[in-house]
């Protein structure tokens, strides 16, 4: 033993199971009795609606119930979704009816639920209830919305706004009046949606004889979804189990809780059987969160040797049609500027918007490359005004060195000053450039444009607030038979937590991972837990497990030293058992141990240990939010004949601190890049003006595949982080978050003969033709 | 609505079921077999995940019906791994490359490959990668798979010389 685990490239825990087809995903779930449920859903994206038959859906053969607004059981707290990220700052909080009552806002929302004995007649039922729908006028621009005479996407509104938000800090008033030189730029970011390839998902299980329920859902966090079933149907917590099973891909929007939940946990405890709802991927397409659009109107004050010194502007956010997820999003768009870069003076508002579309919510990042993109562009945009080389504009505005801790003077929405805690940007910025050549492809592009070919290079740095509070506890618990049984709140969607919980315990204990077994993604399991979102997984738990098997390993050798009669100093812990390091021959398991701290009836507990069970618990956290950054190259060659894009390479340099297993770090990484990739160049949710969903399936609504997609380049620098004791720092979307801005820079770059200025993406054939053609292409 | 009987061979087995005339093999497989490695993405025959290997070649499972697999030769992803039930090849590598994240594209992409390898497993970086422009993967950014193919076929490769 004695193997390094902790940054070794160990293998998944988790393939085993997944690669021969023996993973358990929510679908995969067959109880004794179990009926099924389907949703009928608006085919309207505003109006009033009266539900006028549904006898004939109830006659169905086979047919178990037909649920609507007002045949809900009155027991339930509320009919409406409660709030669940409530905060202060919201104007106006609009969330759904549970069913729909008398009015609906968007394609897709959900009128009835029928429950059946199979999904197929549950679907051929919602096909016969008869609703009178009386359209309304639906808005569905968010500039329009946001005017102060827009039509209202809810009758009960005032106006379109749901809050208004903003970042400020330094003072850009007296910066713009001093600032040598400025520019105005504007653009529209739009992501789309999360398309987990597995949709959503719940199953309720009501047990009537012990009061309980088992709710499975395909969650990124189950504890809330407790909490929030638990608070709508007015149950006690503890009566309430919710299990996340295999979760086919979370990407954000399954971090949050959605009416689905609490309907399937009411169907099946009125109907006492097993309730299944899966969502089919058009369902996913018209009731799954989704990100969408943001308008970005900004001013950038600087000096002429291209030090930027303010930035001002708004951001017109669309929230769709309800605020399922407050205003985290927004939030999280402001938060993180201006990024890497050192500019004193910001103010920057937001206004979240009501629209007559499908709700959003974060999506891989949130809206952080929202963020990082804005400032990327602001980037490009000052260096082409000043002639300077977009990689010596990075190096003039990064933050330095000497400069961490930094406090770029924003604050985190917890209050507390945004703080880099460690890095090294320019470090980063000039190794990625190394990697990828830059010098000698810009020659390449001077070359390639003689002979009418069109190279694009783009640069992006970022960075990400990672590892946010305030705990994923670890329980590690050795039993009787030697295992170790770890059990947490931290609840994974393919991330790898498991095998990277094992390795820390496996280092800490000196045990064979084979000898760890994760429990995770279960509220039966471990007491408590917040989710997989933000990249804050891998810190917390990481920190967590790393203690409470510390705190099991002294337990250990104190219990040893006892039973051995030999002092802590003369023992040490390996392969499973505390040995004597003089006489390998002298040693006590770790499951001999386990039984004298779980003793028989009318045993003793030894003395000195009087918590049962050779067992620790651990909730660390992060003093302040480990910061983790990066700097990317995309290199694309545009035809400007067809306007097809061919993404030449990808480099990634990325700084996660201290790395666990960098195997699992590569894989985030990676498909983080290939995620912002289809943003920038695929990802369209389109609407038509009565609000319609137009890319309802992935024929219209365009995913990367893998043969569009580049070799990607990843290389690592790891600062530690001072923020907690193992220097972690999270790396679930710092992939992600600076592709977009890397790709549209790459793109814009190969057209700087035709002066063109990218306003929008995802970037169509058919926008690289307008701006080939000269045309000035405003956002739209 | 009026059933059918349909049989046919899966994983080498003999099954038979009665199934509705709308019942696709997918659900076939998932629901009357309990074979539920084979995952169901989109069911508009896009993302892949539902692949599985009907009489030697690549289909998609939402887009056939039972009935159109009747006295078919099915093999899904439980039939992949040997007889002794050890990993084959194209497993393992998917283990060892990372290929794999949450794992529910997995089974169309193993099968898609597994089909497409057998045929014949010297191909390029660029062949593979078209070979599974069919199977949508949300979280590895294809990478990983395209260098699990590569290892698997090198291996494959051996064993049909």
């Amino acid at each position: 033993m004695g193997v390094r685990q902790i940054g070794a490239r160990v293998h998944r825990v988790e393939d085993e199971n997944l690669i021969r087809g023996e993973g358990k995903y929510l679908d995969d779930i067959q109880l004794p009795n179990m009926v099924y449920a389907a949703f009928l859903r608006s085919s309207m994206a505003h109006a009033k609606i009266s539900i006028t038959d549904i006898e004939a859906a109830q006659s169905l053969p086979g047919v178990k119930a037909v649920f609507t607004y007002d045949t809900l059981p009155s027991s339930l707290v509320s009919k409406t979704q409660l709030e669940t990220y409530p905060a202060p700052i919201i104007k106006q909080s609009m969330l759904p009816d549970l069913l729909a009552n008398d009015e609906v806002a968007h394609v897709g929302q959900a009128i009835a639920m029928v429950i059946a004995s199979s999904r197929h007649i549950a679907e051929d039922a919602c096909e016969l209830i008869q609703v009178d729908y009386k359209a309304l006028t639906p808005v569905v621009d968010v500039l329009e919305a946001a005017k102060p005479n827009s039509q209202l996407t809810h009758s009960s509104l005032k106006d379109n706004i749901a809050a208004s938000i903003e970042t400020k800090f330094g003072n850009v008033e007296t910066a713009f009046a001093e600032c040598e030189d400025s520019i105005e730029l504007s653009f529209k970011q739009h992501r789309g949606g999360c398309h987990s390839m597995e949709c959503r998902g719940v199953l309720g299980d009501w047990q009537q004889q012990l009061g309980e329920l088992t709710l499975y859902s395909s969650t990124q966090c189950p504890y809330l979804v407790r909490r929030m079933v638990s608070r709508q149907m007015g149950c006690p917590e503890s009566s309430i189990r919710v299990i996340a099973p295999d979760v086919g891909g979370g990407f954000g929007p399954k971090a949050g809780y959605y009416p689905e939940e609490t309907l399937i946990a009411i169907a099946s405890k009125e109907l006492r059987q097993p309730v299944k709802w899966s969502e089919d991927r058009k369902e996913h397409f018209t009731s799954t969160n989704q990100q969408r659009d943001q308008f970005w109107n900004l001013k950038v004050g600087f000096k002429n040797n291209g030090e930027i010194t303010a930035i001002s502007g708004h951001v017109s956010h669309d929230s769709g049609a309800f605020l399922n997820y407050g205003l985290l999003l927004s939030a999280t768009t402001l938060m993180p500027l201006p990024g890497p870069y050192k500019i004193k003076n910001v103010h920057v508002t937001l206004d979240a918007i009501y629209t007559n579309t499908v709700s959003t919510s974060p999506v891989r990042g949130a809206g952080r490359p929202n963020a990082a993109y804005a400032m990327d562009r602001v980037i490009d945009a000052v260096a082409r005004h000043l002639g300077i080389d977009p990689a010596e504009m990075r190096q003039i505005n990064l933050v330095k060195n000497e400069d961490f801790p930094y406090q770029p003077g924003s604050k985190h929405r917890n209050g507390s000053m945004m703080t880099y805690d460690s890095g090294d940007y320019t470090g980063m910025l000039a190794m990625v450039k190394e990697m990828a050549d830059y010098d000698g492809f810009r020659q390449q592009q001077k070359e390639a444009r003689a002979n009418g070919k069109y190279l694009g290079i783009g640069l992006a740095c970022f960075i990400e607030d990672t590892g946010m509070g305030p705990y994923e506890g670890v329980n590690v618990r050795i039993d009787v038979t030697g295992n170790v049984i770890a059990s947490t709140g931290a609840t994974s969607q393919g991330q790898g937590h498991a095998t990277v919980i094992s390795q820390v315990i496996a280092e800490n204990l000196d045990i064979d991972i084979s000898k760890i077994r994760v429990e995770a993604g279960d509220t039966g399991k471990f007491p408590h837990g917040i989710g997989a979102i933000g990249s804050r997984t891998g810190v917390n738990v990481g920190i967590s497990a790393n203690d409470a098997a510390s705190q099991v390993k002294t337990k250990a050798l104190k219990l040893a030293s006892i039973l051995l009669e030999k002092s802590e100093d003369e023992l040490e812990l390996s392969d499973g058992a505390v040995r004597v390091r003089s006489d390998s021959n002298q040693f006590i398991t770790l499951a001999d141990l386990a039984l004298q701290l779980s003793p028989a009836v009318a045993g003793k507990l030894p003395k000195g240990f009087e918590t049962a069970g050779l067992e620790a618990v651990s909730y660390q956290t992060t003093d302040y939010m480990p910061h983790s950054s990066g700097a990317n190259i995309a290199k694309v060659e545009v035809d400007v004949v067809t306007g097809g894009i061919k993404i030449l390479d990808y480099y990634v340099v990325h700084d996660c601190g201290r790395i666990l297993n960098p195997m699992i770090v590569d894989g985030q990484i990676i498909g983080g890049v290939v995620h912002g990739i289809g943003n920038a160049m695929f990802e369209q949710m389109v609407y038509d003006e009565a609000g319609n969903p137009m890319t309802t399936n992935y024929g219209d609504y365009l995913l990367p595949l893998a043969s569009e997609m580049p070799e990607i380049h990843v290389a690592h620098i790891e600062t530690p982080s001072p923020a907690n004791p193992m220097g972690l720092k999270g790396a679930g979307e710092g992939g992600t978050i600076p592709a977009i801005g890397a790709m549209i820079n790459a793109i814009e770059d190969a057209l700087t003969p035709f002066d063109a200025y990218v306003a929008q993406y995802p970037v169509t054939p058919e926008y690289i033709l307008d701006l080939v053609d000269g045309k000035q292409v405003a956002a739209e | 609505m009026q059933e059918q009987i349909v049989q046919m061979h899966v994983n080498g087995k003999p099954v038979s079921g009665k199934v509705e005339a709308r019942t696709h093999l997918g659900d076939f497989l998932r629901q009357a077999v309990g074979l539920t490695g084979t995952h169901l993405g989109c069911e508009h025959g896009v993302c892949g995940a539902c692949t599985v290997i009907v009489d030697g070649d690549a289909v998609r499972s939402c887009l056939m019906l039972a009935v159109q697999a009747d006295n078919c030769e099915v093999t899904t992803i439980e039939g992949i791994a040997e007889d002794n039930g050890s990993l084959h090849p194209l497993q393992e590598a998917f283990r060892n490359n990372h290929a794999l994240q949450c794992g529910f594209c997995t089974a169309g992409m193993i099968t898609s490959l597994y089909a497409f390898l057998s045929e014949n497993p010297n191909r390029s970086d660029d062949e593979i990668r078209e070979a599974i422009s069919g199977n949508i993967c949300r979280c590895t950014g294809y990478q990983g798979i395209v260098s699990a193919a590569k290892e698997a076929a090198t291996k494959m490769a051996k064993v049909r010389n």
